[in-house]
């Protein structure tokens, strides 16, 4: 019984983290159309930057410096967002997808090498805060208090994110643009500038995930394939471009993860990419996806 | 050079003109290199048939896989299993044999992904190829997981049985019979794929990239058709990956892995996926930049990332394209 | 015989009541004009019957069959071209090949992936021959895309024309051609659908031409049919003369000259 609590806590852990990562990634996917292959890499940046930040500054201080040091990761990601947009990707809107995809999938290696080259190839951990903060009873076992935060955190992150883009101006023009990009750069909408911005957003999104995600994980290498990868079978699970869809396929995929790894451990990655392919060819559109 | 080639149906005796003493020099290239460099040749010639295959979908038909690494893996793997669990020696049996796994493998995946095309297409083959890099990697008692399935030369025979490897310091023996038998192949393969694009059904796959409404109302079968050529593809990337084999002399799942099919991709882009040439050139220009940089710098991926970005951003027409122009606007002047 | 016949056709998109409860026949042989202001529904109407869109209810018969729920690819099997109100080609191929391709589609050549397209030479001289009747000779190995307006929409025509079909839809064939052109493309169009015995159904907004060439005129309004018939009586319906040309009276349509 409180194995089970926990492995369902784990799995909304887990699930607060894919979250982060697919929404901005479909962020970015519904205002720009473009998918994003380095989104997963940009995840890795955001967990390597906050832990290099908080073992650089971070080691022997208080607790709060860590927490202040926390959204390091996601800051630098989301300015590292800024600047791609206008240089790499502006380049290519006239032309055939095609093109877009090679540039991000260019991008995605550039940034696994140059992650291997700024942070070198042993995992960097922030586990210090993870331990100061301690574990709760959970029945006879305990839990990590920290991984509760994160949990709290990919709620809030979910609430604020859905507020912005359905009860501010700038979510009303995100959504203008999204539905027809022609139409709102006729209206005078500064188009170029909400482009910046939602990659910077999505991005920021994807970079908060490795930032909360590092002091109960290492970052490694490799960990930005693994998450760009899960990110795609949760955007099609819930559908591209859609919120609520990120959500309902970050629970999905992290619990049946959880049972797979339980249960079927030799084919539990088969068996989400599986189960991605088959919401794909009878729901095209994702779960809570509209045409 | 498909440009000129459909703006003027294409002149054979100018064809030949090129490819003969392009031939000449391959074949004669043996006499002049060290065994290294003609297995890497070698393994340029094998992925470019890969690249060719892979671009049928991608220059021809306008389809973007990010998953031939499955076919490749799965031509590999065959010709593993039978070397391994069936005692097979062949290469004609692995040909057949993989080719036949191939066939079916991308029959099967092939009907699901054609339902999608752009973006889409592209995710369902990328989770299709990790469904069966997850496969080889857990299943690690059939596959050797990551420690993979040796197959040594030693054990081959070419040409049903006329030529075997067997005894001591047979390697540079085999380097070069293979490189030929390569060769060969490669040769068929090219003429095989210059018939295929230029073939009436080569130009229904150009018409369904350029227009997939209108192809509708000429009454061409869109997804039928994408279907067929999807089919094409994965078997010719599986036959190179049946040729690997034995060269590389072990197969690991990581020819089955993402990146690899990001190789595929990079090769033919560095080509240039407009030409029929480009993915060939790609291919062999694209294994020596990686030979070399991977033994120059550590961060060789880097080096590929770069190049990329400045292909996609300043030659979006590749190596082929590029040079085709260059020598059109020489000629003109 | 009624080559096409259309029952109840309907076609909503969101409010706009594109094709509203049309009704139409058309016989073999016919050069029918469908007419009528921007927004009536003309191009909808020929969405429907040619598949691009479903319809949401009504019936389409086609030589007597019931082919409201086939395919695209079904209808032009069956007979059914169309070209586009906005030109529609392959734009990296050539002006031939374009051709060519339509030839290759209609034989049941185009799956075969084992012969040389350029050495077919029976589709090859057909492929040079249609491009001839739509003077499209000297543009043979342009590509599509660099071709003039006028002859891109000439080539759109060419393409649906090389299907050989039993009826024609064409949407608005001269649009963006030169007035001049304009006749000649009309000559053309009309000496060869005639000279096959094609059935067409044309989408024009010159009246002088709709009146020169239709047996019969068909005028559009706001997704319904409004009125058809003869040249004669269309010139002599004042309600249609106030729907075209926002002016009444009997010679309503020759004020202009
Ligand atoms: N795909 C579509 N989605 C939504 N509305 C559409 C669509 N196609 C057409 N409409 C609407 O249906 C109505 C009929 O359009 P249609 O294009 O059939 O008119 P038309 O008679 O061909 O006009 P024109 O002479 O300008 O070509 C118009 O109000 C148009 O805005
Ligand atoms: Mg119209």
């Amino acid at each position: 019984m409180d194995i089970l609590i926990i492995q369902i806590l784990n799995s909304i852990f887990y699930a607060c983290i894919l979250f982060l990562i697919a929404a901005g990634l479909s962020l970015i996917y519904g205002v720009m159309r473009i998918i994003n292959l380095a989104h997963g890499s940009l995840y890795a940046l955001g967990a390597y930057v906050t832990a290099w930040a908080i073992g650089t500054f971070a080691a022997g201080a208080p607790l709060w410096v860590s927490f202040l040091l926390l959204p390091a990761g996601a800051v630098v990601v989301a300015a590292v967002g800024a600047a791609i947009e206008p240089t790499l990707l502006r380049p290519l809107y006239n032309r055939p997808e095609e093109y877009q995809l090679l540039i991000t999938f260019a991008l995605l290696l550039i940034l696994e090498d140059a992650m291997h080259f700024l942070f070198g190839g042993t995992p960097l951990t922030a586990g210090a805060v993870i331990d100061s903060m301690g574990t709760m009873p959970i029945m006879n076992l305990r839990y990590p208090v920290y991984n509760l935060l994160v949990i709290a955190i990919g709620i809030a992150a979910a609430v604020f994110l859905w507020a912005f883009i359905y009860r501010t101006k700038f979510g009303v023009i995100l959504r203008a643009t999204s539905q027809n990009m022609r139409m709102a750069s006729a209206l005078g909408l500064n188009v170029k500038r909400v482009y910046v911005q939602a990659f910077a957003l999505g991005c920021f999104m994807a970079g908060l995930g490795g930032a909360v995600v590092v002091p109960a994980q290492a970052a490694v290498l490799g960990m930005g394939i693994e998450a760009l990868i899960l990110a795609f079978v949760v955007v099609v699970i819930g559908g591209l471009g859609s919120l609520e869809g990120a959500l309902i396929g970050a629970l999905i995929v992290s619990f049946v993860r959880t049972a797979g790894i339980q249960f079927f451990p030799e084919i539990e990655l088969a068996v989400l990419y599986l189960i991605a392919a088959v919401v794909l060819l009878v729901r095209p559109t994702g779960l809570s996806g509209r045409a | 050079m498909q440009n000129d080639a459909s703006r003027t149906g294409p002149s054979m005796l100018l064809i030949l003109a090129c490819v003969i003493p392009i031939l000449v020099v391959l074949v004669a290239l043996p006499k002049f290199v060290d065994t290294y460099q003609i297995q890497l040749l070698t393994y340029g010639l094998i992925y470019a048939i890969a690249g060719l295959g892979f671009n049928l979908l991608l220059g021809y038909t306008g389809l973007l896989s990010f998953g031939h690494s499955a076919y490749f893996g799965l031509g590999a793997y065959s010709a593993a299993f039978m070397a391994k669990y069936f005692g097979v020696g062949s290469m004609e049996i692995y040909i057949l044999g993989g080719l036949l796994i191939t066939g079916l493998v991308s029959a099967a995946f092939g009907y699901i992904c054609v339902r999608h095309t752009r973006i889409f297409f592209g995710i369902l083959t990328l989770a299709l190829s990790q469904v069966l890099w997850t496969l080889a990697y857990k299943f690690f008692w059939v596959t050797g997981g990551t420690d993979g399935l040796r197959v040594p030369f030693a054990n081959l025979t070419l040409l049903g049985g006329l030529i075997d490897f067997k005894g001591r310091d047979t390697y540079q023996a085999f380097t070069q019979s293979y490189y030929y038998y390569v060769l060969f192949l490669f040769c068929i393969c090219t003429v095989f794929m210059w018939v295929i694009v230029h073939s009436p059904f080569g130009k229904a796959l150009q018409a369904i990239r350029d227009n997939e409404t209108r192809a509708q109302f000429l009454g061409v079968r869109i997804r039928h058709y994408r279907w067929f050529a999807f089919l094409l593809s994965g078997s010719f990337t599986g036959l190179a990956g049946i040729l690997w084999v034995p060269l590389n002399g072990l197969v690991t799942p990581d020819i089955l892995y993402w990146p690899f099919s990001g190789e595929i991709v990079f090769m033919t882009v560095l080509g240039g996926f407009r030409t029929f040439t480009g993915p060939i050139v790609g291919a062999v220009v694209f294994n020596y930049l990686k030979v070399y940089a991977v033994a120059s710098t550590a961060y060789w991926q880097l080096l590929l990332g770069v190049v990329l970005v400045v292909l996609v951003l300043a030659l979006p027409t590749g190596i082929v394209g590029t040079l085709s122009r260059l020598f059109g606007k020489f000629r003109k002047r | 015989m009624n080559l096409l016949e259309t029952i109840n056709l309907k076609k909503y998109f969101g409010e706009t009541h594109a094709v509203d409860n049309v009704s139409l026949t058309i016989a073999e042989r016919e050069f029918v004009s469908l007419v009528g202001p921007n927004g009536a529904g003309k191009t909808t109407l020929v969405n429907v019957v040619s598949a691009l869109f479903r319809s949401d209810s009504g019936k389409i018969l086609f030589k007597g069959d019931d082919i409201t729920h086939t395919s695209v690819t079904e209808r032009v099997k069956a007979g059914i071209a169309r070209s586009f109100q906005i030109v529609n080609l392959f734009d990296d191929l050539t002006a031939f090949d374009n051709v060519t391709l339509a030839i290759f589609s209609r034989q049941g050549k185009t799956g075969n992936p084992a012969t040389l397209a350029h050495l077919d030479h029976e589709v090859s001289a057909e492929a040079d021959a249609v491009l001839a009747q739509f003077n499209l000779t000297s543009k043979r190995k342009e590509h599509a895309r660099d071709l003039a307006q006028g002859e891109r929409k000439l080539l759109d025509v060419a393409l649906a024309y090389a299907l050989k079909p039993k009826l024609l839809f064409l949407d608005e064939p001269t649009s963006g051609v030169s007035t001049r052109d304009k006749g000649q493309i009309m000559d053309t169009i009309a000496s060869v659908v005639r000279g096959e015995g094609i059935t067409a159904v044309i989408i024009e907004h010159d009246m002088d031409v709709v009146f020169k060439y239709s047996d019969r005129i068909v005028v559009m309004q706001q997704g319904a049919i409004l009125a058809q018939g003869t040249p004669d009586a269309i010139r002599n319906n004042d309600q249609v003369a106030m729907i075209l040309l926002g002016t009444s009276g009997p010679d309503a349509f020759t004020r202009k000259d």
